[in-house]
């Protein structure tokens, strides 16, 4: 499942934009030390393959709809982490552009969900530890239903955590969970069944393909991996760090998850001392802080109300529908001045 | 959605990208890196924006407008990728009826408005990136991301994915079109003959690729993809991105909507 920007918040989806972006970066110098030019545009094409292969539809045993794979294991065991890792970014990303899937935010996100978990965690993991270079269908079948159900279920938990921290839905943590993980357990025994087929399919048919192509094997578990932990946690610091400042004067997704945890309120009034800093900063550096219209004053008060709604009453709500006219009228004016201008000139 | 769809959509898309306008001859760089500020800044914004967000949409009225993009197509393409957004957004008015709001007597929820936010932070960032590549072309905005640092091997991977992805589809539709020939209808849909197809499509894909390989090789391939087409950062990019951060801190800073509802307010009798 694509996670959609408009759930993020701006911490979160950096802080997984980064975490993404150094990813790309490692794997994209590990291929570069260690494969041959021959690789590139295989890559290139097994990502569009991986596009063509989600055109052909099968139908679900015992449900009567039909559904397509998302490859990304397939993808993992014949092109080695690495490469199988860009390829998925590449696929998504196009998805993201031209099909707006999730959007260009979430794009980071959806990388990290989908490509991360299988290329970096399961194959290495799982995948390749149980079935590496086993010559046995069942086997290999058994060990793709698990790598598939595994790394599908760990990009839900992912959707569901970077919604739970975004705190942009209300949907509480354990509900989203009980919705999300049954849901990616169904497809991921359907996709590990084909994953399996296709594998075993391509080694009887041509079983050198499997090891030619994947001469991009070296990324090992050992080294990169903590590499990418290391690489994404001082991004992850660095970013969350600065956008906390940036977030506004409410709860933010963070904060908010831990309160649903722990099931208590900060005290009102005594913050940690960098959240309080950190406000202080955003205090005088807002025109409007709050967005209260005296600027200063009602600060304070305004941050010690979390979460509550910031003081809304009834005449502001109204001015706000009125601005709401006026701004939305002048946008679609300028919207149809310019069309007409252009008319004219053509 | 049938493939069909999906596929003209996409041909659509490029071809979009292809025309010439004020919008279309701005350096991709210039629009990558303000679809970015955009779409943080949007998200920026806490769950309950409903007037601030309102003057963003100035920012996708103006491209589709001076890029010349068909505003049905637009709409149309947004509404289909819209089931998730809906679908996570619409626990909120169930999950959050504190009332916080009174409008001519009609009590709304928190959570009408945290939905009502969501769903125009939907509208803003989907659109923001469907005009993106509406009105850049996909090699443009690889060439952008090159310069902006994007290792090199990422980048010949977007632009070999974005040239064989048309190929492969209809490879992929004529192995389905020969299936559905021999087999009546539905039939003959099962998981093990799609792993055949696929398969299929797999050996036919590497075949291709150690095809494209040699003719890439014959032309003096040595790693890297240039780029006939030259790019160059004028004033007018520059123009148009400080307008766009102008554009953006205003709007992201003052309350343009509420300050013109106090006007109104002001000015009735």
């Amino acid at each position: 499942m694509h996670m959609a920007d408009a759930l993020l918040s701006p911490a979160v989806g950096a802080t997984f934009w980064a975490g993404t972006l150094a990813a790309i970066g490692l794997a994209s110098r590990n291929l570069k030390k260690n494969i041959d030019d021959k690789v590139i545009p295989l890559m290139g094409v097994m990502g569009a393959f991986i596009f063509a292969s989600q055109m052909i539809n099968f139908t679900i045993p015992g449900t009567g709809s039909s559904g397509h794979i998302g490859g990304g294991m397939i993808l993992a065991i014949i092109l080695g982490p690495a490469a199988a890792f860009l390829a998925i970014a590449s696929v998504l990303t196009v998805q993201g552009l031209f099909f707006a899937d999730g959007g260009l935010l979430a794009l980071g996100c959806n990388i990290w969900n989908m490509g991360i978990y299988p290329c970096f965690i399961v194959y290495p993991l799982v995948y390749k530890p149980l079935a590496g270079d086993s010559r046995s269908s069942v086997r290999i079948l058994a060990v793709s239903v698990l790598s598939t159900v595994l790394a599908l279920q760990l990009g839900a938990l992912s959707v569901v955590l970077e919604t739970t921290l975004s705190g942009k839905s209300e949907l509480p943590f354990r509900t989203f969970i009980l919705l999300m993980q049954p849901i990616h357990l169904a497809i991921g025994i359907v996709e590990g069944f084909i994953t399996a087929a296709v594998i075993n399919y391509v080694r009887t048919a041509q079983p050198e393909i499997i090891g030619t192509s994947a001469a991009s094997r070296p990324l090992g578990p050992e080294v990169s991996v903590k590499k990418l932990v290391i690489a994404f946690f001082v991004f992850a610091v660095i970013t969350g760090g600065f956008l906390s400042w940036f977030a506004s004067s409410h709860p933010d997704g963070l904060e908010w998850a831990i309160q649903k945890i722990t099931n208590s309120r900060e005290p009102a009034g005594r913050e940690p001392g960098t959240a309080q800093v950190l406000k202080d900063i955003q205090g005088k550096t807002t025109v409007f802080p709050g967005y209260g219209f005296k600027p200063g004053t009602d600060v304070p008060a305004q941050h010690k109300q979390v979460p509550a709604w910031p003081g809304i009453d009834a005449g502001k709500s109204l001015a706000g529908v009125f601005g709401a006219i006026v701004v939305l009228g002048v946008i679609i004016l300028i919207g149809i001045g310019i069309r007409m201008i252009r008319r004219r000139q053509v | 959605m049938s493939f069909d769809e999906e596929y003209f959509n996409i041909g659509r898309l490029d071809r979009l990208s292809y025309q010439d306008t004020i919008v279309h001859r701005l350096d991709p760089r210039a629009k990558v890196v303000c679809t970015a500020l955009f779409l943080f800044t949007v998200i920026s914004f806490s769950k309950y924006e409903i007037t601030a967000l309102l003057p963003f949409f100035l920012f996708p009225v103006m491209l589709t407008t001076l890029g010349d993009i068909p505003i049905g197509f637009l709409l149309k393409k947004i509404a289909i990728v819209s089931p998730f957004a809906i679908f996570i957004g619409i626990f909120n008015p169930v999950l959050d009826t504190r009332t916080v709001v009174v409008i001519a007597g009609i009590p709304l929820s928190a959570g009408w408005i945290s939905f009502v936010t969501i769903l125009l932070k939907f509208v803003l960032t989907i659109s923001a990136a469907l005009l993106l590549i509406a009105t850049t072309s996909f090699p443009g905005i690889c060439h952008a991301l090159r310069r902006l640092g994007v290792p090199a091997v990422f980048v010949s991977q977007l632009l070999f994915l974005y040239r064989y992805l048309f190929v492969l589809t209809e490879e992929a539709m004529r192995l389905v079109r020969a299936k559905d020939m021999r087999s009546f209808g539905s039939r003959g849909s099962s998981m093990k003959v799609v792993a055949r197809l696929i398969g299929t499509l797999f050996f036919r894909t590497v075949e291709r690729a150690e095809r494209i390989y040699s003719a890439m090789l014959a032309r003096g391939f040595n790693g890297d993809m240039p780029s006939l087409k030259e790019y160059r950062f004028r004033a007018v990019d520059g123009l148009y991105v400080s307008l766009t951060v102008l554009f953006l801190v205003l709007f992201r800073l003052y309350p343009v909507t509420d300050l013109f509802g106090h006007f109104i307010q002001e000015i009735l009798p």
